[in-house]
C-alpha cells in the first residue's frame, strides 16, 4: 500500500515538530563545536518546506522528499543546506512509493553514498554519516530499533575527531562534544520512525 | 549582546537594503535579496560572480563594481548563500563571455557553488578557489586551508583582468596564479558575536590571543598570551614567508594587506602595517602596493590578518587598475 497523503503530512509534521523543538539544543551543541547557528539554519529550511505543506505531501512519497530535499538546499545555506538536502533527494530518488524495510535501507544507502560523494567525506569524519550508515545496517536487521540505533550513532560522535565540517578547526579539541548535524539526522530518523510506526 | 540591529532575524535584510540605498549609483539589489550586481553591466565581459556568508562585510558585496565583481551573493550571517542566489546573480550578469566564480575553501560555499554549476545549464562557468590561510596545516585529513583576506587581492587584480578583455579561461588561471602567489594569517585579541546567537562565539581571557583564527572566530594555530604588536607581526610574517618560500614563491616585491577584523581600531592597524613591513623588509622583501583597513571582518571581533601576495609587474599592474566599488575605488 503507498504511503498516502495523511501518512505524508504525518511523517512531514513530525520531522518539522521534532527540528523546531530541537533547535535551541542544536544550536547549543553546534556552538560548543562550530559557530552555534545549526539549529537555526535547520528551523529556517523547514519553516520553507511548511509554507509549502499541503504542495509537497500532494506528491508521492519519492517526490515528496525531493521536493523537500530541493528547499532545504536552496534555504538552508552553508554546508548543511547542502548535505541535508542531498540526503533527502538522493533517499526520495532511491524509494518506491510503497516502501518495504529493504526499501528504506537501500534509500539510506542512496543518501549515504550521496552525502559521501558531495561532502567529501567519510565515516569516522563525525558528520551525520556516521547516523546515516548505522541507520543502513540496523534497516537490513529485522529485529533491530532503528530510532534507537540513530540516537546512539549520534551519540557515538562525541567520541570522535572531527575531520570535516567546522569543527574540524578545533582538531584534538573537537573531542567530547556530538556533532549537530549528527543529532539533527537522529532526530529526523526518529521521527519517520515514529510516524511510519506500524509500517517498520 | 549590545548592537546597532532591531532583530537578529531583520539584520541581513535591514544591512542590504541600507548598503543598496547608500550605493545606488554603483549597485542594485536583486530581487528577494538574492545578489547585488553592479547597476551599469559590461556585455562582452567575463562576469566575476562572487559570495560568502555575511558578517565580513564590505566583502563581497562592497567589491561589486567597475574593476572587481560583476556580483555577490550574500547568505545568512556566516552561512553560505544558496545555489539559487548563485544561479539568479550568473543569469543576471552574464554577459555572454562566460561566469568566473570566486570561491573561499569553506565547505559550505564550496558545495553551494559546486552545486549551482552542476545546475547551470547552457551557462559557461569556471570557479577560482581561494585557500590562503596558512594558519591551517594542510594535510589529507583536513579540508585545506581556508579562504581569507587574500580573497580580496584575487578579486582586485582579476576584475581588472576581465576589465580589460581578458577571456574566461585566461581570468580563471590567473585568479589561480594570484591565489598561489598570496597567504595570509589572522590573529583575533576577542571573540565576534553572531546577532541571532547573542552571546560570543568564543572565550578568551583578557590577556589571551588566538592565533591563526578563520574569519568566523573558528581556531587556528594555537591560543597564546597577548604580548604586542612588534612580536606578533614577526611570528605572522614568518609563517606567511617561509610558507612562500616553502612553495617557490618566495616574494621580492610584495603587496602588503593589514586587514582588520571589525573591532579593532585603524590606529592599532597601522602599528600592525608599520610592524609587519619592517618584518618584510629585514627578510629582503620590498613592500611595493599596500592596503590597511577593514575589508574581510568577523562582525565585531578585535584582531587583523596579514596578507601578503608576491606581486610579479602584471600583477601590480592590474592592481593599479581603475576600481570604482563602495569599499574600493582608486584611480577614477
Amino acid at each position: 500500500m503507498p504511503v498516502d497523503e495523511t501518512k505524508r503530512r504525518a511523517l512531514l509534521d513530525a520531522i518539522v515538530e521534532t527540528i523546531s523543538a530541537h533547535a535551541e539544543e542544536l544550536t547549543e551543541i553546534d556552538a560548543a563545536q562550530g559557530d552555534g547557528d545549526h539549529g537555526l539554519n535547520m528551523k529556517r529550511g523547514f519553516t520553507a518546506v511548511m509554507s509549502k505543506r499541503e504542495a509537497i505531501v500532494a506528491k508521492p512519497l519519492p517526490e515528496a522528499m525531493q521536493e523537500v530535499g530541493r528547499t532545504l538546499v536552496m534555504t538552508v545555506g552553508g554546508a548543511s543546506g547542502v548535505i541535508f538536502g542531498t540526503a533527502f533527494m538522493a533517499a526520495g530518488k532511491a524509494l518506491p512509493e510503497d516502501p518495504t524495510r529493504a526499501d528504506a535501507a537501500a534509500a539510506m544507502d542512496a543518501a549515504v553514498a550521496a552525502v559521501r560523494a558531495r561532502g567529501k567525506a567519510d565515516f569516522g569524519h563525525k558528520t551525520m554519516l556516521d547516523v546515516l550508515g548505522p541507520v543502513a545496517k540496523a534497516l537490513r536487521d529485522p529485529a533491530a530499533d532503528i530510532a534507537a540505533a540513530a540516537l546512539a550513532a549520534a551519540e557515538a560522535t562525541a567520541g570522535m575527531q572531527a575531520i570535516r565540517g567546522r569543527a574540524s578547526f578545533l582538531a584534538e579539541r573537537s573531542v567530547g562534544g556530538m556533532d549537530a548535524g549528527a543529532r539533527s539526522a537522529a532526530l529526523i530518523i526518529v521521527a519517520i520512525c515514529s510516524a511510519m510506526g506500524d509500517r517498520a | 549582546m549590545k548592537k546597532l540591529i532591531n532583530v537578529p532575524e531583520s539584520v541581513l535584510a535591514e544591512s542590504l537594503d541600507g548598503f543598496a540605498a547608500a550605493h545606488s549609483d554603483l549597485v542594485t539589489l536583486g530581487e528577494e535579496r538574492k545578489f547585488v550586481r553592479r547597476a551599469r553591466l559590461t556585455p562582452g565581459k567575463v562576469a566575476l560572480v562572487s559570495g560568502g556568508g555575511s558578517g565580513h562585510e564590505p566583502l563581497h558585496a562592497g567589491f561589486v563594481g567597475h574593476g572587481m565583481l560583476d556580483a555577490a551573493c550574500p547568505g545568512q550571517v556566516f552561512t553560505s548563500p544558496t545555489p539559487d542566489q548563485m544561479m539568479a546573480a550568473a543569469e543576471a550578469v552574464d554577459g555572454g563571455a562566460g561566469i568566473l566564480f570566486i570561491v573561499k575553501n569553506y565547505e559550505g560555499d564550496v558545495m553551494n557553488f559546486d552545486m549551482a554549476r552542476e545546475m547551470e545549464t547552457g551557462r559557461t562557468t569556471e570557479a577560482v578557489l581561494v585557500d590562503d590561510d596558512v594558519a591551517v596545516e594542510v594535510s589529507t585529513f583536513s579540508n585545506g586551508r581556508r579562504g581569507v583576506a587574500g580573497t580580496v587581492v584575487v578579486e582586485k587584480i582579476v576584475g581588472a583582468a576581465a576589465e580589460r578583455g581578458d577571456d574566461l579561461a585566461a581570468c580563471r588561471a590567473l585568479g589561480e596564479r594570484v591565489n598561489k602567489a598570496t597567504r595570509s594569517m589572522g590573529v583575533a585579541l576577542t571573540s565576534c558575536t553572531v546577532p541571532a546567537a547573542g552571546k560570543p562565539t568564543f572565550q578568551l581571557a583578557d590577556d589571551e590571543i588566538e592565533i591563526g583564527v578563520g574569519i568566523h572566530g573558528e581556531p587556528g594555530r594555537r591560543r597564546a598570551k597577548h604580548s604586542n604588536a612588534d612580536t606578533l607581526a614577526q611570528d605572522m610574517v614568518t609563517a606567511i614567508l617561509d610558507d612562500l618560500a616553502g612553495s617557490g614563491s618566495a616574494p621580492g616585491s610584495a603587496l602588503l594587506l593589514v586587514n582588520g577584523f571589525g573591532g579593532t581600531p585603524l590606529m592599532e592597524l597601522y602599528v600592525m602595517y608599520h610592524a609587519a613591513r619592517a618584518q618584510m623588509e629585514a627578510r629582503g622583501v620590498t613592500v611595493v602596493r599596500s592596503l590597511v583597513g577593514n575589508y574581510v571582518t568577523s562582525l565585531d571581533m578585535a584582531g587583523c590578518s596579514l596578507t601578503v601576495t608576491a606581486l610579479d609587474t602584471e600583477m601590480a599592474a592590474l592592481w593599479d587598475a581603475t576600481v570604482h566599488t563602495p569599499a574600493l575605488r582608486w584611480g577614477i
